[in-house]
This record gives structure tokens, sequence and C-alpha cells, in this order.
């Protein structure tokens, strides 16, 4: 069974769902590229962003 | 003979003129390629990538052949519970609508009834959710590669 960390999980999903956004919405590789990287860091900050907010609503 | 050439000038500019203005465009997108609109929609549903391969761009077709695939199968390999048809819970009938995406990678799942029967774990949890985002993105996929085929987007 394959049990990655919950932060991995996240890189996996945030690169395979970026890599499609950036080929389906975009025409222009160039595009493409700049898509996929801008919504990979949107996924990977915003994931970090809400375990931090998550963190001090704990504490 | 003069007057005359000057007129087949005049002639030439006007013909020029009026086939660089009456450009005529077609609210239907063209088709690029001849056969069945629809098949690199049904064969991009089928297997992820597939549909852009049709159109000629195989790396496309390989990354996201490579990305849905991934998703899909390290959903499997992490447990990840695979939906069956089903009429109950609403969530569950939008999580096989889900699964129902990956194509030929859901048939294959459920012939060899692969991934967890139930939820017990965090990561089984990811898994479910991989699978069916996997699935998701293959829809968004496979209507890519029908625009592609019919000359929507290049």
């Amino acid at each position: 069974m394959f049990a990655p960390s919950h932060f991995v999980a996240v890189l996996i999903f945030a690169t395979c769902a970026s890599v499609v956004f950036g080929i389906t919405q975009r025409s222009a590789p160039k595009a493409m590229l700049r898509y996929g990287a801008y919504c990979w860091v949107l996924f990977v900050a915003s994931v970090v962003a809400a375990s931090w907010i998550m963190y001090f609503i704990r504490h | 003979m003069v007057a005359g050439g000057n007129l087949g000038l005049g002639a030439g500019i006007v013909d020029r003129e009026m086939a660089s203005t009456k450009v005529q465009v077609s609210a239907k997108p063209q088709s690029s390629s001849p056969g069945f609109a629809y098949s690199a929609l049904i064969v991009g549903w089928l297997v992820p990538g597939a549909g852009h391969l049709m159109s000629g761009r195989w790396i496309r077709a390989l990354l996201l052949f490579l990305s849905i695939g991934a998703l899909f199968w390290l959903g499997i390999a992490m447990q990840g519970r695979l939906y069956a048809p089903n009429t109950g819970n609403i969530l569950d009938m939008l999580g096989f609508v889900g699964d129902l995406g990956n194509g030929a990678f859901y048939a294959i799942g459920r012939i060899f009834d692969l991934g967890g029967p139930q939820v017990q774990l965090a990561t089984a949890d990811y898994g479910t959710k991989f699978i069916v985002v996997a699935g998701l993105l293959n829809f968004v996929s496979a209507v890519d590669a029908h625009n592609l085929r019919i000359g929507r987007k290049r």
C-alpha cells in the first residue's frame, strides 16, 4: 500500500492537476507552462495557508 | 491600349480589395480533419490523452496520460474506493460520475476489483479523491481533445 504523507499527497495532486489545467486551458506552449506553474503555486500555497489557519484555530 | 491596360489594372485592384475585405467567418468551427466529429471526445474519455494523440499532439497526449494515469493508479495504490453505480447517497452518486470519467481505467479497476472496500484511513480517503479528480480531469481533457479535433482550439 502506498501511504504518502499529507504534504507529499498535496504535491502529487497539485502537480498532476496543474499539468492538465495548463494543457487544456491555454493554447500556446509558453502560456501552458506559465498557467500550469501558476495553478501549482496556488494549489500548494492555499494548502499551506489553510494549514496555518487550522493550526492557529487549534492553538 | 493604355486605357484598357489601366482598366485591367483597376479591375485587378478592385478584385484584390474585394478578396481582402470579403472574408467570411463561419459561425460553426471548421472541422480540421474528416471523420466522426466526436471520435476524439470518446477516445479521449476511454484512454486519457488518446484524443490529443488523434490530433497529432503526442507530447500533450503523453503528459495527460501520465498525469491522469498517475492520479488514478496512485489513488488505487492508496486503497482508494472505486464507486459502483448506486442510487443511495448523493455524494456516492456524484463519486460514481467522477470515477466514470476514467474510462478504461475505471473498467479495469472494476473488473479486477481494485481499490479498498471501505475507507478506514486518511490515506485511503485521499486515494478516493485522487480517483474522482482523475476522472473529472479526464472529462476536461476529452473536451479539449474534441475542441482540437473540430478546430475550435489550436
